[in-house]
């Protein structure tokens, strides 16, 4: 299972607590993680990517084991331990206070 | 026995206050989707618990929340908001043509008759349709095709803020979006034309008589009266008794006729109501006082109304959705603060009393009358 770490408010919009653990067959990637966390949550839907072009929001960040992954590839795919669940993937709010 | 739910959004969420009927003492409850910058919150006509609110953020863009408690639970409805067809381009401020992008949803408008049916008023601006309580939204494109390719974002951004259904005839409806003009439609929402003549703007555009491109910042119509218009544009109060085939000013002694919000009294339709504030790079109200001016004459001849209102160092501003009024007779009058108070009165503006003085700064105030 793959384990998703998802910022406060959109833990709080799709009624869950903690990590999320999705479901995936076939390669690890951005893409499909996010096609199965909205397939399971739909209320995510546009809260991370855009529901046209399907480009991540500007001020969203991917992490994964300790590397920004925001600017790869979604279809890049992500390290090992994410594939296993043994590290979580981390969608995050960027930084942008004053 | 009557109760009043007044809606309020915030830069930080959402808050619904309660009252009786006498409007003296007032439950708060909230903030509801706490964090999140709620542009507009409004309850049907035709089914008071049923609301609908527009939430946003800059990292998780924009979300439709919909009740059918009265604002007690809350669910999200579908969030896209798809231009029809080749969205098409605007002009941008370096006078280059844009893409169409959507941003976010300013206001929410519900049928009077049909809980499921609403509008949504979007920037960059477009009108949208769900006749399905949310679950789907259609743009109304005709609209974008007046003369959309010469609109421009003002400074709030190019915002779709404000829309009025004709209470005896659906097929006309009336919008207006900041630095657009105001538009109409009479079949419906299918075509669109600009109803503007007579409005000026000799210090923003070099055409002072254009047909598109007035900063309007707000209208409001009596139902009793659908033909007689009132508007608060950047500069001047405007009142057009022809459905917004003309326009004249009726500014008259007011201190300022910059402002934002523009109300009309519940039960005299040439009762109105303006918050004057004191220049386009100003927004706050002149000499440091909070004054909400009255005209009972439809305009020209204004009041003062400083009851119970600060009279000495108040430099708030109140945004163009955050005033309204209730049904009650006698009809009461609700507007919020960029400081985050939200003052009533109950006796039509005669005096006013804080409901509540601390909210995060305060962009909407809708109101409900409703019924055990």
């Amino acid at each position: 299972m793959i384990k998703v770490v998802l910022p406060a408010h959109l833990r709080t919009l799709a009624h869950v607590k903690g990590k999320v653990e999705l479901e995936i067959e076939g390669p690890v990637t951005q893409r499909s993680i996010l096609d199965a966390l909205e397939a399971t949550y739909p209320m995510l839907c546009g809260t991370v990517r855009d529901h046209t072009t399907q480009q991540r929001r500007a001020f969203i960040r991917f992490f994964a084991c300790g590397e920004d992954w925001s600017h790869e590839s979604p279809d890049a795919l992500l390290p090992e331990a994410i594939a296993t669940g043994t590290e979580p993937f981390l969608i995050v709010g960027a930084l942008a206070g004053g | 026995m009557s109760n009043v739910r007044v809606l309020v959004g915030t830069r930080k969420g959402a808050f619904i206050l309660t009252s009786d009927e006498k409007r003296e003492k007032w439950d708060i409850n909230g903030p509801h989707f706490g964090g999140w910058e709620m542009y507009h919150l409004k309850g049907s006509p035709a089914d008071p618990n049923r609301l609908y609110a527009s939430q946003s953020t800059g990292w998780f863009g924009q979300l439709i929340q919909r009740s059918d408690d009265g604002g007690q639970t809350w669910e999200p409805m579908n969030n896209e908001f798809a231009y029809e067809g080749v969205p098409g381009t605007h002009q941008w401020y370096d006078g280059t043509q844009h893409p169409w992008e959507f941003k976010r949803v300013w206001y929410l408008e519900p049928s009077p008759t049909d809980p499921d049916m609403l509008y949504a008023g979007v920037e960059d601006a477009a009108l949208f349709r769900s006749s399905d309580g949310g679950k789907t939204w259609q743009e109304l494109a005709g609209l974008r095709s007046v003369k959309g390719h010469l609109w421009q974002p003002g400074a709030g951004g190019m915002c779709l803020h404000t829309i009025i259904l004709d209470p005896g005839n659906s097929n006309r409806i009336f919008v207006a979006i900041s630095a657009a003009g105001a538009f109409r439609t009479d079949d419906g929402g299918e075509s669109w034309r600009p109803v503007t003549h007579g409005l000026q703007s000799g210090y923003e555009l070099p055409d002072p008589k254009a047909e598109v491109g007035h900063c309007v910042h707000n209208i409001a119509m009596h139902p009793s009266r659908p033909d007689v218009l009132y508007m608060q544009k950047h500069w001047d109060v405007m009142r057009s008794n022809d459905a917004g085939e003309s326009w004249h000013e009726v500014s008259g002694n007011l201190p300022s006729d910059f402002g934002f919000p523009i109300a009309v009294h519940a039960h005299e339709p040439e009762t109105i109501y303006v918050v004057p504030i004191k220049s386009d790079s100003e927004h706050y109200p002149p000499d440091g006082k909070l004054r909400v001016y009255r005209s009972r004459t439809g305009g020209n001849e204004w009041e003062a109304l400083t009851k119970g209102l600060p009279q000495s160092n108040c430099y708030v501003n109140v945004l163009r959705s955050a005033m309204a009024v209730d049904s009650l007779d006698s009809c009461g009058i609700y507007f919020g603060t960029t400081g985050g108070q939200v003052y009533a009165s109950a006796d039509s503006g005669d005096t006013w009393m804080p409901i509540v003085r601390d909210l995060p700064a305060v962009m909407s105030v809708e109101v409900q009358v409703y019924h055990d």
